[in-house]
Order: structure tokens, then C-alpha cells, then sequence
């Protein structure tokens, strides 16, 4: 027998860990990066690989030159980063705005204030958000599925956009030429960026995160919730001026932004009903950003303006305690 | 134009009606306080330490302006300088105090104690003190977690690598007390810096707190202290006193003379200057006598005991 | 139809090792060390003297306080020292030292083979003899049993729960009592009902007991009042407030006792003692102690003598292996791991669990990701993330805020954390510093009051 260990109980711990978090995000995006390469083909890969390692490498270089502290690149959370970064964008971007997204999103977004845990916004998002506003063109000129010419054209949510503001009702714009149906929707058939393609694949990865409790429903589900809701009362109200609630949760971002960028741990709020009120008000922005606002798609900022309000919630949202009375 | 004059006019009211807010409500929540406290605050170092035992430095600031006389409350951060301030401030006289300083009183290093456990835990003194005694046979000694380095807030005192106890910088210590009342073990002590030779500030101490019976602390350190009194007998300003097995030297009386410093078998007295050799011992071989010692002293331990 | 509590808790392995091994009577050790304080309150005060011979049963010390217990000789022979030794925790304690000669026993204990199943003491008296006998709580907790059975004037005790969950992994002592002294184990139910004046009895088993589920049922039967309840696998159900919410779904509001909500807890290991106490005259002087661990030989289940050293009951259980890196006293959520093993056995060992060199090292720990797992698993509905980063900090006021004192210290928090923090460590450290506070602000509210009462005299 050798030394003897003393430690505070308890003396066993779960096989959880940070890493195995991670790279369960990882694979439970596989589904999805496996649609984007079958429909955007190696442009697509193109995209993800320039992301991730830049991602990787700048926080490495990060931490090796500036923090001067043990790197934590082996925890998967700079390659979780890059891959959600990646699948927000176009894959005809040029490789030198993906890097300048992925500094934004690591250098500044993340290590700013201390690297993992410590961040105020998801670096992801933060960076797509970042390259939106600076290259405008570049982030909304989406090449359709199975090009091999290279055509583009707008999603269906620009489209709704500019079809509703040259006076089209609904319908007419459903009914147009270009505007892919339902099951297309659903399958991935339309124009976009890398991970907003089909639902079905972005489905999987949910049950993938749920069956490992990686993350809880909490989240995802209300902010689904309330978009089908919200839209489903506008578009009651006023059926030719408002898409169909369907129309808003299989187009653009939202399934991916309520399954894998707004249950960022870092970033959103820790008690269930906490959670709760931020997918509330991330499905209420979406659908205000989309229908009233400049932008035709609103989930990433939505999820922004809700990663700022988290520490409020967080504040004012507390676990049911043990024995609480009812007030 | 007219923008202009609007723009300008709304905010001239805006202004107004916000100053007048802003009046009634600095009226409505205005405290009175003695400017004087203001006046010592700003003398003070400011660093909110709260080594003086107020919190923080507009805590000493008020109980000085209230206090009749100096003499018991001050800032051990700044000193005479600043005291003086603070007097002249306050039209009160200062009184002198001895400048003091933190002693760490455990000689436990990794080659005096063996170390037969390993503490695998949150690195804290404090949570550490509250599972077990501590990872060698000692159970009053020195952790070397480091929560007096946690609460220094002067960078005054560190861990050091080799021994893994903990090193006071006597230029930056400024006696706050802070590592006293942070270690669990009470091994920190605040002493009387003592009167400066040559240079050097004389002092001598017991740098142990095992309290153990002189066998038992024989067996868990090669420093301990072991209560065998000879330090006492030799003291001629009856400055050390016997305890628990333990022996204490009075700062007050102490003259730091150095003579027991080489009394003791277990080299537990520390000091911070070449004691005087010892007195010539009737045995000529230094060595022998040493290693003899050691046994004897528990032996005479177990005696009393059994009485 | 399994119940269980409703908030938070965690799913550990159980390795109930030693689940299979039948009590085993361990041997009378050479010496044995009685220590003075064996339970929560004040210690015990020595009625021996240095030289005396005790008995087997004799007291060797009396309760010191209200909240106290007496103390027993476990063996018979000589008193040799009544002095401090070293516990588990590495600091001193007094002990009183017996050398042991012969096996005698005092006269008044019944020692026959049979089951006394007749009640013939007054609720009084019971709860008297409890107290005289030495019993506390056997689960670990070890709260003198009298003082917890003492109904305060006012309050009424509806439902008497006894607490068979053994919801630490590992251990198994309670699983065998169970099976082989379950009609005892009834009985001492029965006591303890009697005792309190009522009439319901929930016995809470989990469900991985299923051999002990159906015995107990079916001895039930014939004690009308007695329900055994079994209960869904989960950690901690063996909490006092978790087993009172699995069992008759009530939950204590924070800072009351089980008492306000009309219950009282007990273990089934402490109806066992009562049984004894009570009906053989027996005191608390020995246990069922479950020797277990992944690197032992042997996992056992043994009968001990209190003062039995550690080390001999891990020698009968084969020895203490080449890679033992740790050794428990208790389960492996919230026992406290032991600096030496010639320590002794006492009241409150339920289990000695040795652990490998690899299974005794925490992982290597990381940034807090605020995945809010600890918060998920939290029982007491707190939040262990917030109020351990408050405590590392200092910020007392904060984690009072924060329901700290809520905190029942089962580790689910530390357990489930994938970035290894010590979550419960410094909550434990903010829980003694938060107390201390709590207490000096009692004291000094009652001093004002006490102030003010005199000055209108």
C-alpha cells in the first residue's frame, strides 16, 4: 500500500466531462454536415476545415502568446465553435472572410474575457453576426443546392421579404417561381447557408443531444414553441400579409439556432425556467426580427440580444428549492 | 435653423428639470458626515486592507476622528508617516508603536516531516482543515495550501517551492494580520519587528506549534518543538514560558539575546541574526551531545506524565 | 408503483459488492479503543478509571449534555488508558483503552437465541431505556436516537419512516440485516411506534434490494400498520427530506425539522438497536460494519465490536491490497476518507470501503462551462455552482442568500460536474463560515433582547 489519499467526499464522479460535451455537439452535428456536403459538395468541406482550424488555431495562439496559459484546443470547444460558424455561412465564401470570422468569433468573442466559460455571447454567432454586417453581399449571395454552374439566389425568407415589400400577398410569393415547397423544406432544397439546409438532419442531431443529456429540451422547445405560436397569431390575423407558422420554422436558421446555438451552456440561462424565458424570447425577436424588421432572417440576433439578457435571467430565475411554499 | 434652436431649447429644459430632480433628491438622502473623516481618508493608503481591523480605510477614518487618543487604533500599512498625518489632521498626538511583522512559526519542510498522506482536494487551508490534521504526522503544522498567500494583499508573502511552507518578505510585510486570521493551524503570528542591529531587525522565536507530548512531537518532525524547557532555564529575561508542551517566547520581554537559540536540541528556535555561540559543554565532541539529546528529552516527557 | 422525491438526484453505479455475503461474527480484537464521542453533541463523560474491569455491556462513560449518548463497554477486561488518540481525521480525541480479557458479559442482558416479540414497556419508558442503552442513529448521521424520538410539547408525529434505501453505492450492511434479521428489524418498528403513539410505518427500500422487498413484505403481513414501500433507484433518497418526499410526498420547508411536517426518520439499522435495547437489554455495542471495495478480496458483511480497529476488520475481509490507494469510512458520496486505519470502528461506521490508486484521484479540473448540470441534479433545489463560486470567494452575504444552509452535503453536484470543479468543497467551507455567522447573529439578537427585558425591570 502506498500513500493514502484524503479528499473531501464524494469519492466517485461521473464519467462526464467537458470534453465528452463537446464532442458530442460534434457528432451530433454530423448528420447535418454530411447533408451540406451531399448538396453543396466539397465547397462545403472547403468552408467547414478553413473554419475549424482557424478557429483551433487562433485560440492556440491565443493562449500560447498572449494569455501564456496551458491550451485547452483538446476540449473541443474551439472546434465546436468553428463548425457552428462554418454552417452559418455561405460555401462560396471566400477563405479569408472565414478566418476574419473566426478571429472575431475566438479572439475577440471568446478569449477576450478568458477563453472557455467566460464569454458573454456565443463566439459563433457573434462572429457570423460580425461578417453579416460587414460583408453584406459576400453573407447573403447563397449558391442553390446541386449548382455545378454556380447559380445563386436568395432563400426563401428573402424572398417572402421582398415579395411582401413589392406588394405580393403571401400566397402569390409561396406560388412563385424558385420557392421551394414543404417537403423541399424539409429535406433541404433550397437556397442557404450550410447548416440551415434540411430539418431532418438537424432533427437527428436534437435526439442525438437529448438521448446523451448533453443538453435538456428546455430550450429548444420553447423557442420552437413560440415561433410556431407567434407566427401561427399573425399569420391568423392576416393570412395574405404573414407567412404560414410552418413556413417560419423550416426556413432559415431556426431549428438550427434553437437546437445547437442558443443551448450553448455558456451562454444561456441555468435554471429550467430561466431557460425557459430566454426561448420565449428568442422565438418572439425571431419572428419580430423576420416579419417587421430589415433583415429577413433574425434568429442570430434574436439569440444575441437574449445571451446579453441571460445574466438578468439568471439573477432573477431560480430553481424550484426543496420545500418551497407557493407564494 | 430652426432645429437648431428647438434641439438647444429642449435640452436646456431637459437640464433643468434634472438638476432640480437631482437637488431634491441629494436633500432627501443626504447624510451627514464629519468632513474631518474625509480629510483622514484621503491620507490613508487606500488599499482597503483591513489589516487595522475597521472595514476598510473610511472605516479606520471614522473610528480615528471619534477616537479621544491614537494610541490603540492605527494604520499598520502606512505607519508613522501617515499617523502623523492623520494626528496633525485631527489635532491629537501619536503615539509611537514598535513596527511588527508576520513570523511563520512551522519549520516543517518536506525534509523535516515525511509526508505518509496526500491530500487531494480543493487547494485550501481552510477546507483541508476541516477533513484531516494534515498530510504528515503532524497534526498542528503548516498545510502549505497557501491561503495566507491568498490573503495577502500586499504580494508580501509565498510559498516556497522546496520547503512548501510558507516565506514572508519582511520589506513588503506590513503586519495587516490578514494571514493570521486566515490560517487554520494559527501558525502566523504578528510579532515585534525588535530592535534593529547593523541592519538587521533582531528577533527570535519558536517556529513550532505542536502541542503534542515531547515523544510523539519527537517522532513527527526533525524541528519540533518538544517542550523539554532547557530554552527557559537558559533565558535570563524569563521571556519563555512552557506550555502544553510547548514553549513560547514573550515578544514584550524578549531581548533577543540569542541564547537559546543554540540550547535547543531541536534547532526550534529560529532567529534572524547569528546567535552567540553557546557556552563551552564539558564534552568536547559538538556532535555526540547532539544526537544524544534528543532521546533523552522524551524520556523525562514520559516521566512527568506518568506522575 | 415505485416512488421516489421529486427534485434533482443522480443515477451512481451501486457495486453492491458485498450484497451476497451473509453477517459474519468478527472476532474479539486484543484491544479495543472506546472513543467518548461517537455521535453528534457533546461527548460522553468517563464513569471508569484507569485499572477498572469491565463487563461487556458496562457503561463506561454517561451522556454529557442533552443532546448526547452514554457509552458501553464492547468488550470485557482492563481499563488501560483513558487518554487521547488519533482518529480518522488525524486530530485528537479522547478514547478510553480497554485490554481485552475473556468474553463476559453483564448479567442483565438477555442473550438467548429466541424472538421476544411481546411490547410490555410504557412510550416512556421505551424512549428512556433508548437513551439509557446508548442508540444513535446507525445510518451515519449518528444523532442520539432518545432525542430524536422526544416529540417536542405542541407537535404530533403522523408517520414513522424508516430508512432501508442504503442509497451509497457500495454499501450493503442494512441490505443484510434486512434479510436475516427482518422480523427484528419489525419489531424494533414496532417499538419505535409505540414509542411515538403512532400508527402508520413506511419502510423505504430502492428497488436494487428487491430479495429484502419481498421478505419484509411478506413478514409485514402480521404487523398491521407497517408498509413497506419500495422506491425507485436513485441517489440521494436516504436523505431525511428526499425519504420523507418519496415516501408520504411531503416536503420540510427550509430550516424545519422532519417533526413539523409530522415525520420522523429512522434507520433500519438504529430498529434494529432498539429491538435489542429494548426487548434483550441490549446496548449499542456492536454493529454491522460492510468491508467492500473494487480491489478487495473479500467483500464481507461482519458484526463488529465498537473500538474494533479498522485495520483487523479489513484483514478479515482479506487484507489491505498492494494497489489500495483510499479507504472510507462510510459510502463513497459522503464519507470521509481515513488518514490511518488503526482507528476504531464506532457508532456510526456503516461501511470501510478501499478504493484503488486510480479510482481514489480526482480528475484534473477545468473552467466551469455553466452547462447548469449541478443545478439539474441539485436535490435541494440550489444552485451549487453559485453559491460554491460565492464561498470560494468569500462573499458570506451572498451564499446566505443563496439558501447555503439548505445544502445537505450529498456530493450529487461534485459528482456530476464534467469539469471536475469542487463544487461541494467550498460549499462546505461557506456552510461552517455561514453557521458561524447565523449563530453569533442569534446570540447577539438574544443578548439585545435579554438587554432590553432587564432594562424595563
Amino acid at each position: 500500500m502506498s500513500k493514502l489519499t484524503i479528499s473531501p467526499s464524494p469519492h466517485v464522479h461521473s464519467s462526464d466531462s467537458v470534453k465528452r460535451n463537446m464532442y458530442g455537439v460534434l457528432l451530433a452535428l454530423l448528420p447535418a454536415l454530411g447533408f451540406s456536403l451531399w448538396v453543396f459538395g466539397l465547397d462545403s468541406l472547403r468552408v467547414v476545415l478553413i473554419s475549424i482550424v482557424s478557429c483551433v488555431l487562433i485560440e492556440f495562439l491565443v493562449q500560447k502568446f498572449i494569455m501564456k496559459v496551458k491550451t485547452t484546443i483538446c476540449d473541443g470547444s474551439a472546434a465546436v465553435t468553428g463548425l457552428i460558424l462554418a454552417f452559418n455561412l455561405p460555401s462560396n465564401l471566400d477563405w479569408w472572410i472565414i478566418v476574419v470570422g473566426a478571429l472575431f468569433a475566438i479572439g475577440v468573442c471568446k478569449m477576450t474575457f478568458g477563453g472557455l466559460g467566460q464569454n458573454i455571447v456565443n463566439p459563433a454567432i457573434a462572429g457570423r453576426v460580425f461578417l453579416l454586417v460587414s460583408f453584406p453581399a459576400q453573407m447573403t449571395t447563397w449558391p442553390m443546392p446541386h449548382a455545378v454552374d454556380g447559380t445563386t439566389g436568395a432563400t426563401p425568407l428573402a424572398m417572402m421579404k421582398e415579395g411582401l415589400k413589392s406588394g405580393q400577398s403571401v400566397s402569390e410569393i409561396m406560388a412563385a417561381n424558385g420557392m421551394p415547397s414543404y417537403s423541399d423544406m424539409l429535406l433541404g432544397n433550397m437556397g442557404g447557408s450550410l447548416g440551415e439546409m434540411a430539418a431532418i438532419a438537424l432533427i437527428v442531431g436534437l435526439v442525438i443531444l437529448l438521448c446523451a443529456k448533453i443538453i435538456t429540451w428546455h430550450i429548444p422547445v420553447s423557442i420552437l414553441a413560440t415561433v410556431f405560436v407567434f407566427a401561427g397569431i399573425l399569420n391568423l390575423c392576416d393570412p395574405e400579409s404573414y407567412a404560414s407558422p410552418l413556413f417560419h420554422l423550416l426556413t432559415g436558421g431556426v431549428l438550427f439556432g434553437a437546437i445547437f446555438m442558443a443551448t450553448d451552456y455558456v451562454t444561456s440561462p441555468m435554471a429550467p425556467s430561466g431557460m425557459i424565458i430566454y426561448g420565449v424570447g428568442i422565438g418572439i425577436l425571431t419572428v419580430l426580427i423576420r416579419t417587421f424588421g430589415a433583415y429577413p432572417e433574425g434568429v442570430s440576433f434574436a439569440i444575441l440580444i437574449m445571451n446579453i439578457v441571460t445574466p438578468l435571467i439568471n439573477t432573477y430565475c431560480k430553481p424550484k428549492r426543496f420545500g418551497e411554499v407557493a407564494k | 435653423m430652426n432645429v437648431v434652436l428647438i434641439t438647444i431649447a429642449v435640452l436646456v429644459v431637459l437640464g433643468l428639470v434634472a438638476s432640480v430632480i437631482l437637488y431634491f433628491v441629494a436633500n432627501k438622502f443626504k447624510v451627514y458626515e464629519d468632513p474631518k473623516i474625509g480629510e483622514v481618508e484621503s491620507v490613508l493608503p487606500g488599499a482597503n486592507c483591513g489589516g487595522c481591523g475597521f472595514p476598510g480605510c473610511h472605516g479606520l477614518a471614522e473610528a480615528l476622528t471619534k477616537a479621544d487618543d491614537l494610541s490603540a487604533i492605527g494604520c499598520p500599512v502606512g505607519g508613522a508617516p501617515v499617523m502623523e498625518k492623520v494626528a496633525k489632521i485631527l489635532g491629537k498626538e501619536v503615539v509611537a508603536s514598535d513596527p511588527k511583522v508576520a513570523v511563520v512559526r512551522c519549520n516543517g519542510s518536506c525534509d523535516n516531516r515525511a509526508h505518509k498522506l496526500e491530500y487531494d482536494g480543493a487547494k485550501s487551508c481552510a477546507i483541508a482543515s476541516t477533513h484531516f490534521a494534515g498530510e504528515t504526522d503532524c497534526s498542528f503544522g503548516c498545510f502549505g495550501y497557501g491561503d495566507c498567500v491568498e490573503a495577502c494583499q500586499f504580494d508580501a508573502i509565498s510559498i516556497d517551492e522546496k520547503t512548501g511552507l510558507p516565506v514572508v518578505d519582511e520589506e513588503k510585510c506590513v503586519a495587516c494580520g490578514a494571514c493570521a486570521k486566515a490560517c487554520p493551524k494559527n501558525i502566523i503570528e504578528i510579532r515585534k519587528k525588535g530592535r534593529v542591529v547593523q541592519g538587521t531587525a533582531r528577533r527570535v522565536w519558536i517556529s513550532c506549534v505542536n502541542k503534542d507530548k515531547g515523544a510523539v512531537a519527537m517522532k513527527a518532525c526533525k524541528t519540533s518543538c518538544i517542550g523539554c524547557g532547557k530554552c527557559a532555564k537558559v533565558c535570563k529575561f524569563e521571556a519563555i514560558t512552557i506550555e502544553n508542551n510547548l514553549a513560547y517566547i514573550d515578544p514584550e520581554k524578549c531581548k533577543a539575546c540569542g541564547m537559546c537559540v543554540n540550547e535547543c536540541p531541536k534547532k526550534a528556535i529560529h532567529a534572524t541574526f547569528t546567535p552567540p555561540a553557546p557556552k563551552p559543554k564539558p564534552a568536547p565532541a559538538p556532535a555526540a551531545t547532539e544526537a544524544a539529546k534528543p532521546e533523552e528529552k522524551p524520556a523525562e516527557q514520559t516521566n512527568t506524565s506518568k506522575e | 408503483m415505485l416512488k421516489t422525491f421529486k427534485i434533482g438526484g443522480i443515477h451512481p453505479n451501486d457495486n453492491k459488492l458485498s450484497a451476497g455475503s451473509a453477517i459474519q461474527v468478527l472476532p474479539v480484537p486484543q484491544e479495543v479503543t472506546v472513543p467518548v464521542a461517537q455521535h453528534i453533541g457533546a461527548p460522553a463523560k468517563p464513569v471508569v478509571a484507569v485499572g477498572d474491569t469491565v463487563k461487556v455491556g458496562q457503561l463506561l462513560a454517561e451522556a454529557g449534555g442533552f443532546v448526547s449518548a452514554n457509552v458501553h463497554s464492547p468488550v470485557s477486561g482492563k481499563v488501560k488508558k483513558i487518554e487521547d488518540f488519533i482518529d480518522g481525521n488525524g486530530y485528537r480525541k479522547t478514547g478510553i483503552i480497554i485490554t481485552v480479557e475473556g468474553d463476559e458479559w453483564v448479567e442483565t442482558i438477555d442473550r438467548s437465541i429466541g424472538i421476544k416479540r411481546e411490547i410490555t414497556l410504557a412510550p416512556a419508558d421505551i424512549i428512556k431505556k433508548i437513551g439509557e442503552m446508548g442508540l444513535v442513529g446507525m445510518g451515519g448521521a449518528t444523532f442520539p436516537t432518545h432525542v430524536k424520538l422526544a416529540v417536542p410539547p405542541g407537535k404530533k408525529c403522523e408517520a414513522l419512516i424508516i430508512n432501508g434505501v442504503e442509497c451509497e453505492p457500495y454499501l450493503t450492511s442494512d441490505h443484510r440485516l434486512m434479510l436475516e434479521k427482518g422480523e427484528e428489524v419489525l419489531i424494533g418498528v414496532k417499538i419505535l411506534m409505540t414509542a411515538l403513539g403512532v400508527h402508520n410505518a413506511y419502510i423505504g427500500i430502492e428497488n436494487n434490494k428487491k430479495d429484502a422487498i419481498e421478505y419484509l413484505t411478506k413478514l409485514a403481513a402480521s404487523y398491521p400498520g407497517i408498509t413497506v414501500q419500495p422506491l425507485k433507484m436513485r441517489y440521494p433518497q436516504g436523505g431525511e427530506k428526499q425519504l420523507i418526499d418519496a415516501c408520504i410526498g411531503r416536503q420540510i420547508p427550509s430550516g424545519k425539522l422532519p417533526i413539523d411536517v409530522g415525520a420522523v426518520v429512522q434507520n433500519v439499522g438504529t430498529a434494529y438497536a432498539v429491538y435489542e435495547a429494548v426487548q434483550k437489554n441490549k446496548p449499542l455495542i456492536e454493529r454491522v460494519v460492510c468491508v467492500t471495495g473494487k480491489p478487495l478480496q473479500k467483500p464481507s458483511n461482519f458484526l463488529v465490536r465498537i473500538g474494533t480497529p479498522v485495520q483487523a476488520v479489513i484483514d478479515a475481509a482479506g487484507g489491505v491490497p498492494e494497489n489500495c490507494g483510499k479507504v472510507i469510512g462510510g459510502g463513497p458520496m459522503m464519507g470521509r476518507a481515513f488518514t490511518r486505519l488503526d482507528v476504531p470502528v464506532i457508532k456510526g461506521t456503516s461501511g470501510i470501503l478501499l478504493m484503488s490508486e486510480e479510482e481514489s484521484k480526482r480528475g484534473e479540473m477545468s473552467p466551469c462551462i455553466r452547462c447548469a448540470k449541478c443545478v439539474s441534479v441539485c436535490p435541494m433545489g440550489l444552485e451549487p455552482f453559485l453559491i460554491s463560486k460565492v464561498s470560494m470567494k468569500g462573499d458570506w452575504e451572498m451564499a446566505e442568500e443563496n439558501h447555503i444552509m439548505d445544502c445537505i452535503e450529498c456530493g450529487s453536484c461534485n459528482y456530476t460536474c464534467p469539469s471536475n470543479r469542487p463544487l461541494l468543497d467550498y460549499i462546505r467551507l461557506g456552510k461552517g463560515k455561514v453557521g458561524g455567522i447565523l449563530r453569533a447573529r442569534a446570540a447577539a439578537k438574544k443578548a439585545a433582547e435579554e438587554a432590553a427585558a432587564a432594562e424595563k425591570k
